[in-house]
């Protein structure tokens, strides 16, 4: 715990505290099942129940009598598993595309880049909103959209890393050496380039819980789970009666995120990157 | 010269981008589940044999793929974007329809997110470890992680439903029948909310970047230099930091642009802006695809145009673009 | 080179400057005194760390305050202690009263401003001056530094000019409004030797035509004899020696000045000719490299010749320099001989060999060529253990886990760092002991040819005397054939056998090293030695390299 990096990172106050928060709901997420008292689904009292009136309902009922604490802690789980895999797979993409086109520069590289760039030219929610549409909502095809229109930062920012590590002397010095191209991208390349890259995946996490979110409020989310965006879209139409169905879900929507972000930026302290995601 | 070579080079890879999209949206239909013809027809056009026949030869779906391919984006070119039945509507007339509304809000939302971002970024950056940074940067961190539909249902929930400051759905008020300055005035009303909103999660991301740039750019030599010579700090921070933070924030604000413009899709819909985002909604809630893929080319197309227009924009700004 | 006598304009009294807390030492500075009087110039000399610059920047009051400040002591300038001034008042100084030069040309103009208008804001920032008139002495600033064509320098961007020319204009922007004191922290540290001697000349110049102060900070001696008068020798933050330049240089008092001038290369050769061998390791014919560059869809990329029918050989135990300036092409040379860069056309010919191109070439080679490179902080991979780093070589050429790591510490002792060195990292070494584990490094792959690209330009010049040699001293254990590429003739001097110089890709004179330095047939040549900053007095074409 007495690292430079923890050292560092608990200097930042935002960080510890966004820490906490994020292990709150990680926390929640998981021993989802055995707190939830009711089945977010299941329609176990009056609808449009106010918060804070029924003893078992802290949070109130929703347009169909459905428990939203419940639901908050259910949706928990499913922002949580669908933000870390997604961010995953975009990093596997991303990572490996970034570092081909960096090694090997060249037309490699002005391939790669040209494809990227048309990614990124694409609105991504639109791109996702389309992909979701066509493939039918699913976790799977959730996961699968959100990877798709999050890698191409990624590739940027590992084809930069090492575009200028691959010119520093100790790489040339492996060359030389007669190492394999794999050993020197895995071993002498990439250790040297995982800072940028962990402080950027704890933002895409953040972005993904706002996709998936933005997805299920438009009616996209998988519809065999209660998600947090579907909880703020189907209160959309009864506003002015019943404004706490939308309010308790968004604030967990961007308690979450917050942390998330706050975390990103202690790790960056600590990891002694700059924000953009450079080395510093 | 060199500028001319540059943006001709940058048109020539957008209409290539537009075309992939294009091709992309050609092996989306084909990869859908379900028969291609039935995904082309929308949920509502599928129970008209007739109509899906009628679709069948159009697109030549009974061709080999290329042809299929050269058919479709041959219409695309020609801005033929497919019929959409539950609409009884060519789909560009009912894109050209929407696009100026969505123009309208996308630009000022930009217009708005770029010059108070920056501003508070530089306010932020000036007055660094102060209570107005430490303010400014939280304010800012709250609102990045802040759903877009959400701020707009709540934006809604607390100008229109309690304290009916401002309108909160459409474009216009409805039969009011006002025409000229009077009607400029009532759209301008209703574009105050959702542009806002559209625009607060995008100034928190310019404010941070131009807070970030310029402190970046403060700790340069040629910014000692300037300190050396005696020039007055106003100036310092105008001529010489700002002017070089700002590179980084131009490039940032073409890679947003793209985010803006799917922003747009939740703004409006919440808003029931009659724009291009809320047809692709009702186009997904009817399960139109025609006209959903067409409104994600179109979307497309404006995103790479505000590209375009950011790069050239950084071209003014940075003179030694030339070497690129 | 002195005017008479009268007041110093800079009278530093006492001063001390502290560091922030976890520094590895309390004061940057401590109770340093020094003074210069007009159209004087005073150098302060030291090593990295030593600070010197930390003077400079408190005179000029741009010290990173709060952490790093003046704690004791007077700056007198004119009279006025300047650490009593407010601000304001010490901006009315800077540019005006005072003129600064910085060390590194290429980051000290903003890279998005006309340097018509860089020049433009100390008028701007001090006098009234109207438009018409502020122009005509900004174009006559550029044409007194030097600048050629200043009507069109004065609308166009830094990024057109070379390091040079950049500290041309810097130059010019610190003396356009005749300031008595010029503070010049390090001007030509960065700077080609050739451009390092004119602009030397070009701040004697402007003294002497307008009686300024200088104050010269710099690490080199050789620029000391060339242009001081008097001399401040600093170690780790005090002032060691100060006098008359001549007396410090000739008969200097204190140990570390006498330490510090005794490591100056004096381009001596230090070892007997070679046994005569016939096995020529090297053979070098016709080499040709082209770099191409910026080539894009609709328009024509720059092409930039680095080598030109270069040729040249080597044999066991020798040791060739190759010399020149940034630009001339040899680094991409030393590149090419070990196979790190391919190259258009010729051959490279290994023990008789002829190589391929690229990785084949490396592979054909089986690590019997290595190379030294030039940053010590850039050259050793920051996440690996040295140990492991110097093992990782013979582990890729199939020697076992163990025997590599029993050869790394070895190598380590060698070259005179503990066997615990394997264990640590290289953020805990200083620049002088990176460089010797770059030394191990290559050996353990048991080259036969080593070629080393500026490994000594990084280093302070105590530390340069120290891995030169060791570099001797590896060399003659192990027979090593050497490329040693250098930009300075005086290590070439006493490094090399023979030395070949590079202008612009082309290699313009080859010889034994005694004929080149004595007797050079190419201008280039005897431009390049007039120019290395000498210590003897009065400077003048000498035919011998060596102090006297």
């Amino acid at each position: 715990m007495k690292s430079p990096f923890w050292r560092r990172f608990t200097r930042n106050k935002g960080a510890v505290a966004g820490m906490a928060v994020l292990l709150l709901v990680v926390v929640v997420a998981l021993l989802g099942p055995w707190i939830a008292t009711n089945d977010p689904w299941g329609m176990v009292q009056q609808p449009f129940l106010h918060p804070w009136t029924e003893p078992g309902f802290a949070l109130g009922t929703d347009t169909l009598g459905r428990d939203i604490l419940s639901g908050m802690i259910y949706g928990a789980r499913i922002s949580l598993l669908i933000g870390a895999v997604s961010t995953v797979v975009a990093l596997l993409i991303g990572i490996t595309l970034g570092a081909i086109a960096g090694y090997f520069g060249g037309l490699v590289d002005s391939a790669l880049m040209r494809f990227t760039e048309i990614f990124q030219a694409v609105p991504s929610f639109a791109l996702a909103i389309v992909l979701v549409a066509i493939f039918q909502p699913s976790v799977g095809s959730i996961v699968t959209a959100i990877a798709i229109v999050s890698w191409p930062p990624v590739a940027r920012l590992v084809r930069s890393e090492f575009l200028t590590l691959r010119q520093r002397d100790f790489v040339q010095a492996a060359l030389l050496a007669g190492q394999s191209t794999p050993r020197i991208i895995l071993t002498q390349i990439l250790p040297n380039a995982m800072s940028p890259i962990i402080v950027m995946a704890s933002l895409m996490v953040a972005t993904a819980i706002l996709l998936e979110s933005s997805l299920s409020f438009l009616g996209l989310g998988d519809p065999n789970q209660m998600s947090w965006g579907y909880m703020v879209g189907s209160a959309r139409t009864v506003l002015r009666q019943a404004w706490w169905m939308a309010l308790f879900p968004g604030l967990a929507i961007v308690l979450t995120v917050l942390a998330l972000n706050l975390v990103g930026e202690g790790l960056s302290d600590g990891l002694n990157t700059r924000l953009d995601g450079r080395t510093k | 010269m060199q500028r001319l070579q540059f943006m001709l080079a940058r048109v020539l890879q957008g209409l290539v981008a537009i075309v992939l999209i294009a091709t992309v949206n050609f092996m989306l239909v084909r990869a859908a589940p379900g028969d291609p013809v039935s995904v082309l027809a929308g949920e509502a056009g599928a129970s008209d044999a007739q109509f899906v026949a009628q679709l069948r030869t159009q697109f030549g779906l009974d061709q080999p793929i290329t042809t299929q391919l050269a058919t479709y984006l041959g219409k695309v070119v020609r801005l033929d974007l497919g019929f959409s039945y539950r609409q009884q509507q060519p789909v560009l007339k009912l894109i050209l329809d929407r696009l100026p509304a969505t123009l309208l809000l996308t630009g000022s939302a930009f217009a708005l997110s770029l010059l108070f971002g920056v501003t508070l970024g530089a306010l932020s950056a000036r007055r660094a470890g102060t209570w107005v940074d430490s303010s400014i940067t939280v304010v800012a961190l709250i609102f990045y992680a802040t759903p877009l539909y959400w701020l707009a249902l709540m934006a809604v929930l607390v100008f229109t439903v309690q304290f009916d400051w401002l309108p909160g759905f459409g474009f216009s008020t409805v039969g009011s029948g006002l025409t000229g300055v009077a009607l400029a005035w009532d759209i301008a009303q209703h574009l105050v909310l959702p542009a806002l909103t559209l625009a607060l999660f995008y100034m928190a991301v310019y404010a941070r970047m131009t807070r970030a740039a310029m402190l970046d750019v403060a700790q340069m030599d040629f910014v000692k230099t300037a300190r050396a010579k005696g020039v007055k700090p106003g100036r310092i921070l105008r001529a010489h930091v700002l002017r070089n933070a700002l590179l980084p924030v131009v490039t940032l604000a073409g890679i947003q642009a793209g985010g803006m413009i799917g922003g747009a899709v939740l703004t409006e819909t919440v808003f029931a802006w009659p724009g291009i985002g809320r047809l692709m909604f009702d186009a997904l809630l009817q399960r139109d695809y025609s006209l959903l893929l067409g409104s994600f080319l179109v979307t497309a197309a404006m995103a790479v145009l505000f590209n375009l227009i950011t790069d050239f924009v950084y071209t003014l700004v940075d003179p030694r673009i030339e070497l690129t | 080179m002195s005017v008479n006598s009268t007041q110093p304009v800079l009278a530093i009294v006492d001063l001390s400057i502290s560091l922030p807390a976890g520094a590895d030492r309390a004061r940057a500075v401590e109770r340093a005194s020094l003074s210069v009087r007009p159209g004087q110039t005073l150098c302060v000399v030291g090593e990295s760390g030593s600070g010197k610059s930390m003077i400079a920047n408190a005179v000029m009051g741009l010290l990173p305050r709060p952490h790093v400040a003046p704690v004791n002591g007077q700056i007198l300038f004119e009279g006025t202690d300047l650490l009593t001034l407010t601000e304001a008042q010490m901006r009315e100084l800077r540019g005006r009263r005072i003129g600064m030069v910085f060390q590194e040309p290429m980051t000290a103009l903003n890279p998005v401003m006309r340097i018509g208008e860089q020049i433009g804001e100390v008028f701007d920032a001090h006098v009234n001056v109207p438009a018409a008139e502020k122009r005509r002495r900004i174009l006559a600033a550029l044409a007194d530094v030097g600048l050629p064509e200043p009507e069109l320098l004065i609308d166009s961007y830094p990024f057109r000019l070379s390091g040079g020319q950049r500290q041309r204009v810097m130059i010019a922007c610190a003396l356009v409004l005749e300031p008595v004191l010029l503070i010049c922290d390090e001007p030509t540290t960065a700077l080609d030797v050739t451009t390092q001697a004119q602009i030397l000349r070009l701040i004697r110049e402007l003294q002497q035509r307008r009686g300024t102060a200088v104050l010269f900070i710099t690490h080199d001696f050789g620029v000391v004899s060339e242009i001081a008068d008097h001399v401040v020798v600093m170690q780790t933050g005090q002032v060691v020696e100060a006098g008359p330049a001549r007396h410090v240089l000739d008969a200097p008092q204190h140990p570390y000045t006498r330490k510090l001038i005794a490591a100056i290369p004096h381009g001596q050769a230090q070892r007997a000719t070679p046994a005569d061998e016939t096995l020529r390791v090297l053979q070098v014919q016709d080499l040709c490299k082209t770099y191409r560059s910026g080539n894009g869809l609709f328009k024509r990329g720059r092409s930039t010749q680095a080598a030109k029918d270069i040729s040249f050989e080597l044999k066991r135990g020798e040791t060739l320099g190759l010399v020149g300036e940034s630009g001339s092409g040899k680094s991409s040379v030393g590149r090419c001989l070990v196979g790190l860069a391919p190259f258009d056309s010729g051959r490279i010919l290994f023990k008789g060999r002829n190589l391929s191109q690229g990785a084949a070439f490396r592979k054909e080679a089986a690590g019997k060529i290595q190379m030294v490179f030039q940053d010590p902080y850039a050259s050793l991979n920051p996440r690996h253990r040295v140990g492991a780093a110097i093992a990782g070589g013979p582990i890729a050429q199939g020697v076992g886990k163990a025997e590599a790591m029993a050869r790394a510490v070895e190598l380590l002792k060698l070259v005179g760092l503990g066997a615990d060195a394997a264990e640590r990292y290289p953020h805990e070494f200083s620049g002088g002991q990176r460089q010797r584990i770059a030394i191990a490094r290559a050996l353990a792959m048991q080259p036969e040819l080593l070629v080393a690209d500026e490994p000594v330009s990084a280093l302070d010049v105590s530390v340069q005397a120290q891995v030169l040699a060791l570099f001797a001293q590896v060399r003659e254990q192990f027979q090593l054939a050497m490329v040693f590429i250098t930009h300075d003739l005086r290590v070439a001097g006493q490094m090399c056998d023979h030395i070949a110089v590079m202008q612009r890709g082309e290699l313009v004179e080859y010889g034994a090293t005694q004929q080149v330095l004595r007797d050079p047939q190419h201008a280039y040549t005897r431009q390049l030695i007039a120019a290395v900053p000498r210590l003897t007095q009065p400077p003048q074409h000498d035919p011998t390299m060596a102090v006297a």
